[in-house]
């Protein structure tokens, strides 16, 4: 299963944890398991936070596979100037 | 990229293809551009920091000579909430909408309330001042203590904080709190041998581009509109005003002039919205230019922020905890950089236990825009002086200190996705050896070190390379050119094709010519826009094999690309003579048609920008003047595609950054009324106040790009501010905090010391 790190401010959301085990062979499963056990977080990381896999930020995740050992960062999203 | 490649054009410092057009002054600015029938059109701007609009009556301003039009916000659709996505890395559609003109309240000294198209520029100011607005004045709420205050008056009434744990119960100024942290906090700080706890402040700042904006937006009977503006998205430009107004995104087409400078602020909209509606009422084109006095009340800035920084070191200068609490101003919309600004703040160093807080507070004052690594500078600005500082007490050398502690490669980013090949510990160790740090300073002259850091983003860009009927490359992009980037594209198409780099043009085109590129920002363009003229380049090449293959009777793995043709491979037993790019485009037409290559993508694998900047000051202990004497600055570019324009960026942003460190503020009156809205008294550096800016280009290759590109545009304004602080507090003798190092700030701290 992906280990996918809760983002600090938005731990409270996940009853404290840090890291979560979640199954999930592409983004959209990986996010469907995560809605399922924490509603709340998964809408705020689709609504506030950039997905990153494995150390890459990934803009478009709709089609991204994640394997089982991927690890998943949500970050606050980056612009720039 | 894995391997070292042999470039035959990458590397090489050729002119850029713009630029005799813009030494020469044929270049076509924002405000160049006309229309027959063209009305001018200027803007009715709030004269409070802060009031309700009780009421707008146009009546007399429509009846004046030449008036044509007027728009008031009642002429604009009600926006609904949405992220914008992929322009300035923060914000809402709504805010955007509320900021290009006011509804119902002004939320800062400046803010649009009406807008009037005439037959002159003078006819229209004149109409300005014959609207009639009733305010009801509010108090201004100009800074972060008093924004944060309990009983602070309120900029928006409906506004409730997001990022608490619990729901926020009251609306207040706090729009947002971001927290990250890691580890035992208290642990890493009772393990320490030395606490550095300090506040640093930065001021709110422009980015200060020449060129003010402008545009002409023209509305067609059939409702279809055209807008030419300078900016640094055309696309970005498209879709915001697109919603603004309420109108399809494919009933509008943008057209960017060449630009004169944007860092930043050139990635969102002001004029264009209100030319339009002006317009669509008139039934003439429009064209809005702003003052630079406008410039600086109604655009722009950079945040100003507040951080209380607390770090801790053992005796060896290992860092053991580390926390920021940090506080930016977001302007009167939300939507401060204090994002990328936490994630940005120890980002250069390992941390094993830290805490970082960031809080997004609104104040009376311009929405702020993005600027050149938005949110970074003022980070690095406190880390990096609680680094110099800690050196110091340690007795530690101060590139030293920044080795022990410094990021490599598979170590994770505190903010948690693991680094990749990064440049840190070689620019250090390039600036430990340059001769600007290993030569002896001149008597009362301090030396600053400091650190710089950004991400660089990749986002979607699109690219076409058409080969004319003699072999010439044309190639087709969308990304306005800020920064030599047409040359930079000729050069990868170039060396991609195997072709000299005098034989491709690259064109920027507009919102219906070009495919989809996001904004110009991010430090993108070379990357991301890079690989997909990279990728259309390639995608010529596949062509090209393929159709010599057919010619010669074989398959297409029996052919390879090399020096700008195709040829039989190595131990292929085809008779043929390799055909080159010309040979095949001189027959395109009897060989399935044109050669047109294209590519669109949303780029991955953007690589880190890290920089290390040195700086030698001397204090003036009479009038607390700062001269600069010596400025390097060191920087990881992965590779420079054009070493010029690298070195040009690292330059322009150690300018902007001394400047920021040193004179750059925005001084108001107490009820919000900015007092230097001009380049007299908001005082830039010039050349005469400079030494040359030394640089030195490191390359450790980006795996992410083709030719190992990392973005070089934002990295170069994050450690001037550290680095110039530093040195003032070495020459001073007394440790600044706060920016700007203005004469009489620094005279004050003389004073005290």
């Amino acid at each position: 299963m992906a280990k996918v790190h809760v983002p600090f401010d938005l731990r409270h959301l996940a009853e404290g944890a840090a890291v979560l085990e979640v199954q999930g062979a592409c983004y959209r499963s990986l996010m469907a398991a995560l809605q399922g056990r924490y509603p709340a977080l998964e809408a705020a990381l689709a609504r506030d936070k950039a997905f990153v896999l494995d150390g890459e930020i990934i803009d478009t995740p709709l089609l991204e596979a994640v394997a089982p050992d991927s690890e998943v960062h949500f970050l606050p999203r980056i612009g720039g100037g | 990229m894995s391997e070292a490649m042999d470039f035959k054009v990458i590397g090489t410092r050729p002119i850029r293809p713009d630029g005799v057009d813009k030494v020469t002054g044929r270049a076509s600015f924002g405000a160049d551009f006309s229309l027959p029938g063209m009305l001018e059109g200027a803007v009715l701007r709030s004269p409070h920091a802060h009031a309700r609009i009780k009421s707008i009556n146009t009546d007399k301003a429509l009846a004046a000579p030449g008036v044509k039009a007027v728009v008031t916000g009642a002429d604009f659709p009600q926006v609904a909430a949405g992220a914008i996505e992929g322009g300035e890395g923060g914000g809402d559609f709504a805010d955007l909408a509320g900021n290009v003109i006011a509804r119902g309240k002004v939320r800062y000294h400046g803010h649009a309330v009406a807008a009037v198209a005439a037959q002159s520029r003078a006819q229209a100011l004149a109409a300005l001042a014959l609207i009639e607005v009733e305010y009801e004045p509010l108090p201004a709420v100009l800074s972060l203590d008093a924004a944060l205050a309990e009983s602070a008056p309120l900029i928006d009434e409906g506004l409730m904080t997001s990022g608490l744990p619990e729901p926020a119960a009251a609306p207040s100024n706090l729009a947002s709190v971001i927290e990250m942290g890691n580890g035992d906090l208290e642990a890493g700080f009772a393990e320490a041998a030395l606490i550095i706890e300090r506040r640093y402040q930065t001021p709110t700042v422009h980015q200060g581009y020449i060129e003010p904006h402008a545009c002409v937006g023209r509305w067609g009977q059939d409702d279809q509109a055209m807008l030419w503006c300078c900016t640094q998205g055309a696309f970005d430009v498209r879709s915001m005003t697109a919603k603004v107004l309420g109108q399809p995104v494919g009933s509008l087409k943008v057209i960017p002039s060449e630009i004169g400078g944007g860092f930043g602020g050139k990635t969102t909209v002001y004029l264009e919205p209100l030319a339009l509606q002006l317009s669509k009422k008139s039934g003439r084109p429009v064209r809005m230019v702003m003052t630079r006095e406008e410039v600086f009340r109604a655009t722009g800035p950079a945040s100003a922020a507040t951080i209380d920084l607390r770090m801790g070191f053992s005796s060896d200068g290992k860092i053991t905890a580390a926390e920021a609490i940090m506080a930016y101003e977001a302007g009167a919309f939300p939507g401060s950089p204090v994002g990328p600004g936490t994630m940005c703040v120890f980002a250069p160093y390992r941390i094993a236990n830290f805490r970082i807080k960031g809080m997004d507070v609104l104040v009376n004052k311009p929405k702020a825009a993005a600027y050149r690594a938005p949110g970074a500078p003022q980070a690095l600005f406190a880390t990096e002086s609680a680094m110099d500082e800690a050196a110091q007490k340690l007795g530690i050398d101060p590139i030293e200190l920044r080795l022990r502690n410094a990021v490599e490669e598979g170590d994770s980013a505190i903010y948690g996705p693991k680094f990749g090949p990064i440049g840190l510990r070689a620019c250090l160790e390039a600036a430990a050896a340059h001769p600007h740090y290993t030569k002896a300073k001149d008597a009362g002259v301090g030396r600053g070190v400091a650190v710089g850091f950004w991400f660089n983003v990749g986002l979607q860009s699109s690219a076409e390379v058409h080969i004319n009927e003699d072999g010439t490359v044309t190639v087709i992009e969308g990304n306005p050119d800020i920064g030599g980037s047409r040359a930079s594209m000729a050069l990868m198409a170039a060396e991609t094709l195997g072709v000299p780099y005098e034989s491709v043009r690259v064109v920027v085109a507009d919102t219906e010519t070009a495919g989809f590129s996001n904004v110009t920002g991010g430090s993108r363009v070379t990357f991301a826009t890079g690989m997909a003229v990279v990728e259309a380049s390639k995608d010529i090449i596949a062509q090209c094999c393929s159709r010599a293959a057919s010619l010669w009777s074989t398959d297409e793995d029996m052919v390879e690309w090399r020096d700008g043709a195709v040829h039989p491979r190595p131990g292929v037993n085809v008779e043929a003579t390799p055909l080159s790019l010309k040979d095949l485009a001189g027959q395109a037409g009897r060989m399935g048609g044109p050669l047109l290559g294209k590519a669109s993508l949303n780029a991955r694998g953007a690589g880190p920008g890290f920089s290390v900047n040195l700086c030698d000051a001397l204090v003036d202990q009479e009038t607390g003047q700062v001269q600069v004497k010596a400025f390097t600055a060191i920087q990881d570019a992965g590779k420079a595609i054009h070493p010029s324009y690298v070195e040009g960026q690292l330059q322009g942003g150690a300018v902007q950054g001394i400047g920021w460190a040193l004179n750059e503020e925005y001084v108001y009156s107490p009820d919000g009324i900015m007092e230097n809205a001009g380049f007299l008294d908001y005082r830039i550096p010039v050349a005469s106040d400079l030494p040359m800016i030394e640089t030195q280009i490191i390359e450790v290759p980006n795996p992410g790009h083709p030719y190992g590109v990392r973005g070089v545009g934002e990295t170069p304004i994050v450690a001037p501010l550290a680095a110039v602080a530093n040195a003032v507090s070495a020459s001073a003798g007394v440790r600044m905090t706060e920016l700007p190092l203005s004469p009489p700030r620094v005279l004050e701290a003389l004073d005290q010391a």
